[in-house]
């Protein structure tokens, strides 16, 4: 009953926080994950979370109701996501330059729309207490009593992963990525299946948004992603396009940001400017490692990564 | 049905047209918007396009601002679209623009208060290396390490800013005025003050130099054996590879100079139109640029006339929002859509739409 209990106490809430400020980042990156998968790169990830963060809000407030919020956020990212599809898969436009566009128009709508719902307070998400799993010493506090989000969003990486790798659609969605010529030539679509996965990554980055402001912080303010969308990005390149590593990714990554905010409240003696920062340059720390040497994830990436498919006749 | 078809060469009359088109397209689109948010679409139009230049009442006012305002991003753009044609993307733009204001400004803070002529030419120097060097993080790392540029020249925005912060906040503070975030102004120290040329006019050096850029621009793209060898690493990296382009080369010298021009660009406006290191210094210029960058369709002569525009949006949004009460997020909205428009009208140069009988498409 001393020393080992004494750190478990502390060390319990900062389990559970590391959780909670993961969660975000691994909902959008799991859902960016399945659109480099398909051979597209949308750099919007940005730009469609604080539009899933706005929308959710919105939702959230008007209809007291934190599930219908986190449809509401999910729809209005993924229409986002839908004009960067027809930009890109129809329009042929240049996809980075079209992400980009999608970023700051995200930034700019988000603005516009939740200009009235600064300082509300939004509807409560309710926690999910696991029966029997919650009751647990140490683990029922860090890791068994969350929202039904944090689950939601280890089972949507699972699901992930499962379909890509088991399933008939997900072998085909792999295939357009690898190679898209190869995969019209045997009759796959496309288009629309790179479609349709741009919708879905447009969800998860919505819920992501929504996650942040409707239970990370609870609240909205401009620009509140901070970047999240462009961590996304950058773990999707640290799982090396693996969906289970996505999950250590963002744990890690929650890991490095609770540690900061925590040095933060402590008042170690080193600016707030200096240790809000670090998130993102051990972003580009890890970027810089895992694409270099022999770790080389740049050698994982989809085949079709980034090139436009045109179909002639 | 209709059907694309890929046309052998890009159009050369669509390559001038579809920018135009895009604007009209996305005051259309804006009209729109503003209607939704209950404003006269026609007024807002009128307000954001035609009445900074030529109302009596806003006139005045509104004509140094067109300057003001252009040159940034002028200067950020031609920088960025020099990158973009090689396929060197750094949309980092802003943080290189924060990192020279602050070394500009630092060297000014440094020399306060002795007189003297070399002190703004020293600023110059110093604003243009530090855009340069935080530039070269990413370059360096694209070249040695093949870390993609796109992610490390954005993350290192938010770093910048971070930057910025601490130093209004600490080492840069002004000591004379205590609980107050930001610098000394440097408007009341004439050695470092970026002053108008002319009085009146909104021309300050950075305008100058704005104007030294897309000449440079224009000889290097065009006449100039390395705009060749960008050009051709954009739009045929393999042919550029059996060319003898070297790909490192070619990031170092992308980025390097749009991180100067950037830096310089933040040098100007910390001296001149901002006066001062603050918090709330970074107001977008390096992200607006690149839709400058586009919408001049990376060519120099277009950035000039598209940076003229984009801030024409800025100046009529502002004066839209004290006269209308426009939000001023709808602006933002609205430059949004416009390199939406642009993308998407964009199609219209590279394929011909063909309308054909049914039949199946991919």
């Amino acid at each position: 009953m001393t020393g080992a209990e004494l750190s478990s106490i502390a060390l319990a809430p900062l389990i559970a926080a590391l959780m909670i400020a993961a969660t975000p980042i691994m909902l959008a990156a799991i859902g960016e994950l399945v659109v480099e998968k398909s051979g597209v790169l949308n750099l919007g990830v940005e730009g469609m979370m604080i539009t899933g963060a706005v929308c959710g809000f919105v939702f959230a407030v008007q209809t007291s109701n934190p599930y219908l919020a986190m449809l509401g956020a999910a729809a209005g990212a993924a229409v986002l996501a839908l004009v960067f599809a027809l930009l890109t898969q129809v329009l042929m436009a240049n996809q980075v330059a079209s992400g980009l566009a999608l970023t700051l128009f995200g930034l700019g709508l988000s603005a516009l729309i939740g200009q009235g719902y600064v300082g509300i307070q939004p509807p409560r998400t309710p926690k999910l207490d696991i029966p029997v799993l919650s009751d647990l010493p140490f683990l029922g506090r860090a890791v068994f009593s969350h929202d039904y989000m944090v689950y939601l969003s280890l089972a949507l990486v699972g699901a992930v992963w499962y379909f890509l790798k088991y399933t008939r659609a997900g072998l085909i969605l792999r295939a357009v990525g690898e190679n898209h010529d190869a995969a019209h030539a045997l009759g796959y679509r496309v288009r629309r299946v790179r479609i349709l996965a741009i919708a879905f990554g447009g969800a998860c980055a919505g819920l992501g948004g929504a996650y942040l402001s409707l239970i990370r912080v609870p609240q909205w303010t401009e620009g509140m992603t901070a970047g999240a969308g462009w961590i996304a990005l950058a773990l999707v390149v640290f799982a090396s396009w693996r969906p289970w590593r996505v999950v250590l990714g963002a744990y890690l990554f929650g890991g490095i940001l609770v540690l900061q905010l925590t040095l933060q409240v402590v008042g170690v003696r080193i600016p707030v400017e200096y240790l809000a920062m670090s998130p993102y340059l051990i972003t580009i720390l890890v970027l810089v490692i895992m694409s270099s040497g022999r770790a080389r994830a740049s050698l994982a990436a989809p085949g079709s990564l980034n090139r436009p498919f045109f179909a002639s006749g | 049905m209709l059907r694309l078809e890929k046309r052998p060469q890009p159009s050369k009359a669509w390559t001038w047209a579809t920018p135009l088109l895009a604007v009209a397209l996305t005051m259309v689109a804006g009209g729109i918007l503003f209607a939704l948010l209950g404003k006269d679409p026609f007024v807002a139009i009128r307000m954001i396009f035609f009445d900074p230049l030529f109302s009596e009442q806003f006139g005045a006012y509104s004509r140094p601002q067109l300057l003001i305002k252009a040159a940034p991003l002028i200067l950020i753009a031609i920088g960025l679209a020099i990158g973009f044609r090689a396929g060197v993307w750094n949309i980092g733009a802003e943080g290189q623009y924060i990192i020279g204001a602050l070394c500009g400004a630092g060297v000014a803070l440094a020399f306060f208060p002795t007189p003297g002529w070399y002190i703004f030419p020293l600023m110059i120097l110093a604003g243009a290396a530090g855009g340069f060097a935080w530039a070269m993080i990413p370059a360096i790392l694209r070249t040695k390490f093949n870390t993609n540029e796109i992610l490390v020249s954005l993350l290192l925005v938010y770093v910048a800013e971070r930057i910025l912060a601490a130093m209004s906040l600490g080492l840069m503070r002004n000591p004379d005025i205590a609980g107050f975030p930001g610098s000394r102004n440097l408007r009341h120290y004439p050695s470092a003050h970026n002053a108008e040329i002319i009085a009146g006019t909104g021309m300050h050096w950075g305008v100058v130099a704005a104007f030294i850029a897309v000449i440079f621009a224009y000889i290097l793209l065009h006449r100039h054996i390395l705009g060749f060898q960008v050009r051709l690493a954009g739009q045929a990296p393999r042919a550029a590879r059996f060319a003898g382009v070297a790909p490192t080369r070619l990031v170092i010298l992308c980025l390097g100079i749009s991180g100067m021009l950037a830096g310089l660009a933040g040098m100007f406006e910390v001296s001149g139109p901002a006066g001062q290191v603050n918090i709330d210094f970074a107001v977008g210029y390096g992200f607006t640029a690149i839709i400058v960058a586009f919408l001049g369709r990376l060519h120099p002569v277009g950035i000039v006339l598209a940076g003229l525009l984009m801030a024409l949006t800025y100046i009529g949004g502002e004066l839209a929002q004290f006269m209308l009460r426009l939000p001023s997020a709808s602006i933002q909205v609205f430059q949004g859509m416009l390199l939406f428009f642009l993308l998407a009208v964009d199609l219209l140069t590279n394929y011909r739409i063909r309308f054909a009988r049914k039949e199946a498409t991919a």
